[in-house]
């Protein structure tokens, strides 16, 4: 699917789930769903996050991985751990900044969004983005995404890490970059990110 | 007949439901394998019935694949419709038709079962009279089975009493629609959405109950399209909505007469076109006189400025659609309320153009096209009146009896259950219909159940209500039997046949065919199919408005749905009825009509001072009989959880978790609270798809709309206070061990 890019729009989520239950029906992680899923504060909101794995251009996850078990395609897909390598240590669940790999115990293994390369191999679109009622979660053309109201971004500040990452956050189209620390909004602590390392 | 054999405990435990997580044989063997077929066809599980394809290997549904090309969805799914494709080899799957014994229900051969329905319900009309039976119909069946169902009640068994569950969905829209435009269908097709500069949404969780339409508004709003929302709740579509006028429940009327009010004050409707197209606008201009902004605050609890504001945007929009769901039609002034709204339209000329109009949001898959052929207690097929002698000759003359044979219109669907509560129905036989869930005031129904001489149920799993049953019926599910449906939008689609019923079942054609075979009425049930049926289907809606003569299985498929009415078989079908200015009433024009405000038939009072409202979760589908059976599905949303906002909590010492007892005048049920901003603090909400102490129909009041018959589940008063031990049913669901197999082969 030349040319695709997988687009992420909280704003247009609605906490349906429909991604988190096609996820399960994959071939190769069987009743195991890789989507991340949060009611942000239900208490006060009816707002929900669906998100699929942002698949980093330098990926923290395989740079904490002491096996080396963590691989990128060419495709700028972030692969689950290799089964062979991995040893279920948690490294990555831990160091990633949005909270992605998932440890299964019972195999061992990290498991994560691999972006279904088994249907987008053979031109189908990942099945979340597939199945989203609210295309919330949708796998498009630029020029489609272009005519929504929000604006597409891939870099992300997590204090003083910049992260670049293959799949978009549609952002308020005011917004150049998305950032989750409230540092980056003090008065105080005016600095310059820096990049991860050259 | 009387009280169910076993507890319902005890029932539940050998029937279910019971949910099940993985596809046949496992996450990791036969599913895993390529299907044999695709099959395209449709979602069971709302109005919308999105394109889908089943997966199936070897006479077994093994998963779904979404289906792009099909262009109300486009492969769009809810989770419901991810996990459907669960039911076919579902372990409580009725394998064979059950005959009641004391001790619970036993195994029958088809002959065993269907003398024995058929000798009971001669006996008991033999004994009391033709109308002493009633059928309760679903608007989930394919609309051949509900073509056939309309027949078999006033074929083979003569009676006048025939009703739906439709009557519990939308029937006070299309009540107001035939009186406003004389016909029962959205005028628009969804497409039209995308085209509206301003969206009014009122009473419609779109999020949770039609998820898909979703998209629609979201791709309104992304070129510009305004969106308001009329709810009690904030709903998860108010989080993008341009402006939320968040109504009391019961209300709905006066914000409509509101609108229109300062609509007419402000002049802005379109005088043309209801000089030209329209007759009634001076009766219900005045009588909207007396609803100023300042009044209808007070009625709504909406501000004024809100009000003036969405009146000007409404109407100050070249294109406006006004979206309606159950909020606004689950009340005993459903009829007023969609009314109200047609009048702001026809006042502000949207309607019978591109990206205007009104549409309600039917809610049942198959809701449509179930309700057009003859299982309404007084129609019959093409969405013709039973009262029209015209009508009567047609019908009778595809059926081949005379007129006279053809039974006057029989009693509601909340009608035939007081029926049976007062002995005047002493037999019922029931499909595709959970009414011991669905019903308002569950305690009346099941005290109703128990009075009943013989109960006949056709079903595939064994509901709350088929407890109470004599003889039940194996039948099939919607993939098992070839049809068609008539979507929301009006589009006829076909449902294919995926597999054959597992085990013993049969398809429900079968079944009536075979019932009226044995009451003697052989002759007039002869199919072999149920394409057959769509034909005589065909003929018998012909020249009705819901005129399907010119669509055939194949013509849908050519052309991805045909929207009806299509009289010909070279006609393109009609997606926008009322283009340039067509009506369906015999002066051809549209009408306004004129609406009263009246209470809700169940006031809040010192006693019960708080609104309470029912409604759906998008985990569940109406009375929970297929999706309380699906894992996935239930863990998403276990139980009925109190929707209450903090300030209501607090004055009651109310936590977030806490078990509180819901108390109405009729019953009260214990449930656990959730604590949330996203409610009206006069108001609580709880979800009704659950049986026994879960039930929020236990609460609910059987005030019906006069003209339409459908309850009013969206308003009841009740009270509420904290309880000092959970239920009994949250004791049983902490001692049971967690269900085995989930989330893993």
């Amino acid at each position: 699917m030349y040319g695709y890019e997988f687009y992420v729009d909280p704003s247009r989520c609605i906490g349906c789930q429909s991604c988190v239950k096609a996820c399960e029906e994959c071939e190769t992680h069987r009743g195991k769903s890789m989507i991340n899923f949060d009611f942000i504060d239900r208490r006060g909101t009816t707002a929900t996050a669906a998100y699929v794995c942002w698949h980093c251009a330098e990926p923290t996850c395989a740079m904490a991985c002491p096996a080396d078990a963590i691989k990128k395609g060419e495709d700028g897909v972030v692969q689950s751990s290799l089964k062979t390598r991995c040893i279920g240590c948690s490294n990555c669940v831990l160091a990633c900044p949005f909270g992605i790999p998932k440890i299964f115990p019972e195999l061992e293994q990290m498991m994560k969004c691999d972006m279904c390369y088994d249907r987008t191999s053979i031109g189908k679109r990942p099945m979340c983005a597939t199945v989203c009622p609210s295309r919330a979660l949708a796998f498009v053309l630029p020029e489609e995404i272009a005519q929504r109201r929000e604006k597409a971004t891939n870099i992300f500040y997590f204090g003083k890490q910049k992260i670049v990452t293959r799949v978009h956050m549609m952002v308020p189209a005011e917004t150049d970059a998305v950032s989750l620390d409230v540092l980056d909004y003090m008065w105080e602590e005016a600095y310059v990110p820096v990049s991860q390392p050259e | 007949m009387a009280e169910p054999p076993l507890s319902p405990e005890v029932l539940t435990e050998r029937f279910g439901p019971h949910p099940a997580y993985t596809p046949p044989g496992g996450w990791l063997n036969e599913s895993r394998h390529l299907p044999d077929q695709l099959v395209k066809t449709h979602c069971c599980f709302c109005g919308q019935q999105c394109g889908i394809q089943l997966k199936v290997r070897g006479n077994r549904v093994i998963g779904f694949e979404p289906w792009e090309e099909f262009p109300f969805n486009h492969g769009m799914l809810c989770p419901k419709g991810v996990k459907r494709y669960l039911q076919g080899g579902h372990p409580d799957r009725l394998l064979d038709p059950l005959l009641r014994t004391s001790q619970g229900f036993r195994p029958a051969t088809w002959d065993e079962a269907l003398d024995f329905t058929a000798r009971r319900l001669r006996e008991v009309q033999e004994n009391y009279g033709k109308d002493s039976v009633a059928i309760y119909g679903g608007a989930s069946l394919i609309s051949e089975k509900s073509y056939l169902l309309g027949k078999f009640a006033r074929v083979a068994l003569g009676t006048r009493h025939i009703d739906y569950n439709g009557r519990l969905c939308m029937v006070s829209a299309g009540t107001a629609y035939k009186l406003a435009f004389g016909v029962d269908r959205s005028p628009l097709p969804w497409s039209d959405i995308l085209k509206a500069q301003v969206v009014l949404v009122a009473g419609a969780n779109v999020a949770e109950c039609a998820p898909i339409t979703t998209d629609y508004l979201w791709r309104c709003r992304d070129t510009g399209g305004k969106l308001i929302v009329v709810d009690p709740r904030m709903t998860p579509i108010c989080r993008n909505a341009d402006m939320y006028l968040p109504v009391r429940p019961g209300t709905d009327l006066a914000l409509y007469l509101g609108l229109l009010h300062v609509v007419l004050r402000d002049g802005l409707e379109r005088r043309d076109f209801i000089g030209k197209y329209t007759t009634g606008f001076a009766q219900v201009a005045e009588s909207v006189r007396a609803w100023d902004p300042r009044t209808v605050a007070e009625k709504t609890g909406v501000p004024p400025e809100s009000i003036e504001r969405a009146a000007h945007l409404f109407a100050k929009a070249e294109r406006a659609i006004a979206l309606h769901a159950r909020g606004v039609e689950h009340q005993s002034k459903g009829v007023e309320n969609c009314l109200g709204l047609i009048n702001l339209c026809l006042a502000t000329g949207n309607i019978g153009r591109e990206g205007a109009g009104c549409a309600m949001i039917t809610g049942q898959g198959n809701g449509q096209g179930g309700r057009e052929h003859g299982q309404k207690c007084d129609q019959l097929p093409g969405q013709r009146s039973i009262n029209d002698p015209e009508a009567r000759a047609h019908t009778a003359a595809i059926w081949g009896i005379s007129p006279d044979e053809i039974p006057q219109a029989g009693y509601s669907a909340v009608e035939i259950m007081e029926a049976i509560h007062r002995g005047e129905i002493k037999a019922l036989l029931s499909a595709c219909f959970n009414p011991l869930v669905s019903l308002p005031e569950a305690n009346f129904t099941k005290e109703a159940l128990e009075k009943l001489e013989f109960f006949g149920v056709v079903d595939f799993f064994l509901s709350e209500t088929a407890h109470f049953a004599d003889v039940v019926l194996a039948g099939s599910l919607q993939e098992e039997e070839e049809g068609i449906g008539c979507t929301a939008e009006g589009r006829v689609i076909h449902i294919r046949k995926a597999v054959d019923p597992p085990g013993n079942a049969k398809g429900d054609s079968w079944i009536y065919c075979e019932l009226a075979k044995r009451l003697g009425k052989a002759k007039y049930f002869p199919y072999q199919s149920t394409r057959e049926i769509y034909e005589e289907l065909r003929q018998a809606s012909r020249g009705g408005h819901a005129d399907y003569f010119g669509i055939t299985y194949e013509k849908i498929d050519q052309n991805m749905g045909v929207f009806w009415p299509c009289p010909t078989l070279d006609h393109p079908g009609t997606p926008r009825l009322f283009e340039d200015g067509r009506s369906f009433h015999s002066d051809g024009k549209h009408h306004f009509v004129v609406t009263e405000w009246r209470e809700s038939g169940d006031p809040v009072s010192a006693e019960f001072p708080i609104y309470l409202t029912t409604g759906r979760v998008v985990s569940q589908y109406l009375s929970g009989t297929q999706t309380r059976r699906i894992g996935g599905l239930v863990d998403q949303y276990p139980n009925p959880r109190l929707e209450i906002h903090p300030r209501l909590a607090e004055q009651h010492g109310i936590k977030d978790g806490d078990w509180v007892t819901i108390a109405s005048r009729r019953a009260e049920i214990t449930l656990q609270a959730m604590v949330v901003k996203t409610i009206r603090p006069d108001t609580v909400f709880i979800p009704y798809h659950w049986p026994g102490g879960r039930s929020a129909n236990r609460l609910t009041h059987r005030t019906l709309d006069p003209r339409s018959k459908i309850p009013e589940f969206k308003v009841s008063a009740c009270r509420i206070r904290i309880a000092s031990a959970p239920p009994d049913w949250a004791q049983a669901q902490l001692a049971k061990p967690a269900a085995p197999g989930k989330g893993t082969a």
